[in-house]
């Protein structure tokens, strides 16, 4: 593994603290993920991905703003392994680069209507922009 | 009995009869609610990465306002609730992250003393539902009431400690003690897809879809939640059956609605 792949797999590790070789691949996490189907890459695939150091797809992947953070993975998951976590430091990674934002404050009037929790829009916000 | 209270964001604006229900029934069953001063919004989801600190601020000075009170703290939206333990939860456990915490803050230390409670488990642990009962004046009959729990509210356990996260029954006890019949039903802790709705309506109706599906094929004639995001969701994707608050249902048994439609 290249040392720039190596730092970026120990900076995941260390954020998340998921320790990725916990996992034994029985994919419940994926089995029980309500985005599954609308995911490119599965939490069990961000776990695999990350152990190898291929973690280059996953930075790319749309899968990383489908993840609900509904906390499923994480609770059943028989390992402690907790994928979610693992989910949100990709997803940190990715849009911690300058102009990697995926929301902006600009983009929300379109998104509203007179119904919507602030929540839903402090929490998108949360998850997508840095 | 007297709580801090931290109301949240939402509960200030699109779901202010979640807040004033909540006082209400409070005020009837002797807990004394005292709003947090100068709040602000808990950040709407928790940030589960270790080197994250700022954007868990907001919630720290929260548990630290209700220390210095010498109180123990009441919560109603799931979201803040959520947001709000597992932030006092990283303090308890995890020192690198206290260490950063408390160097942000001008004051005291803090290392996670505060006691949270959900107002469910306000309800059940220290109320109890039992009193709860005896001060029903306005019984559902019977009414067929489907709990619906979201994520929120029990994931992750190891933090939450609210109930069995795969089989809860703290809204059912609720209901059955206002009179109603508690239905149980297979989706009622999946998710509704909550702020995906912004960027994919499509997975949220899905997901939506799904829990009152499930709640209406087990013959529900309402949805209560806590959460203002799972409400909307629900109600955005076509549910044909009410959807309201466990406030609302208990202001309504306890015959306080009124009362409190006029505030």
């Amino acid at each position: 593994m290249s040392s720039n792949k190596k730092n970026l797999q120990e900076e995941l590790i260390r954020i998340s603290g998921v320790n990725p070789r916990k996992c034994m691949r029985c994919g419940k996490c994926s089995g029980t993920c309500p985005a599954y189907d609308e995911m490119e890459y599965h939490p069990h695939q961000f776990v695999y991905m990350v152990e190898t150091g291929d973690i280059e797809p996953l930075l790319e992947s749309e899968s990383l703003y489908k993840c609900l953070i509904c906390f499923a993975c994480v609770e059943r998951c028989p390992r402690g392994v907790e994928p979610a976590k693992l989910v949100e430091a990709v997803r940190l990674a990715a849009i911690r680069k300058q102009g990697n934002n995926r929301l902006t404050a600009n983009d929300i009037p379109a998104l509203l209507d007179e119904d919507m929790p602030q929540q839903a829009i402090v929490s998108a916000f949360r998850k997508y922009t840095k | 009995m007297k709580f801090s209270y931290f109301p949240g964001c939402t509960l200030k604006n699109k779901a202010k009869i979640l807040d004033v229900y909540a006082r209400k029934c409070a005020e009837v069953l002797g807990a004394e609610l005292e709003e947090i001063e100068n709040w602000q919004c808990c950040g709407g989801v928790f940030t589960t990465a270790k080197d994250e600190v700022a954007t868990k601020l907001s919630s720290v000075r929260i548990l630290k306002e209700a220390l210095r009170k010498e109180t123990d703290l009441v919560t109603v939206c799931s979201a803040c609730h959520n947001v709000v333990k597992q932030t006092n939860y990283a303090i308890q456990t995890d020192k690198e992250f206290a260490g950063k915490v408390n160097r942000y803050m001008a004051e005291d230390e803090y290392n996670g003393e505060t006691k949270i409670y959900h107002y469910l488990e306000l309800l059940r642990d220290v109320i109890g539902f039992d009193k709860v009962k005896e001060k029903v004046v306005n019984s559902l009959n019977g009414k067929k009431v489907a709990a619906y729990y979201g994520c929120l509210l029990l994931r992750p356990n190891s933090v939450m400690r609210m109930d069995d996260p795969e089989n809860p029954s703290i809204i059912e006890d609720l209901i059955r003690a206002i009179g109603g019949e508690a239905i149980v039903y297979p989706a009622r802790n999946e998710c509704c897809g909550g702020y995906v709705r912004l960027e994919s309506p499509e997975l949220a109706n899905k997901k939506s879809n799904n829990v009152f599906n499930s709640a209406m094929n087990a013959g529900a004639e309402v949805i209560v939640t806590a959460c203002p995001l799972c409400k909307y969701n629900l109600e955005k994707s076509g549910c044909e059956i009410p959807v309201v608050y466990i406030t609302e249902l208990l202001a309504d048994a306890l015959g306080v609605k009124e009362d409190a439609d006029e505030q």
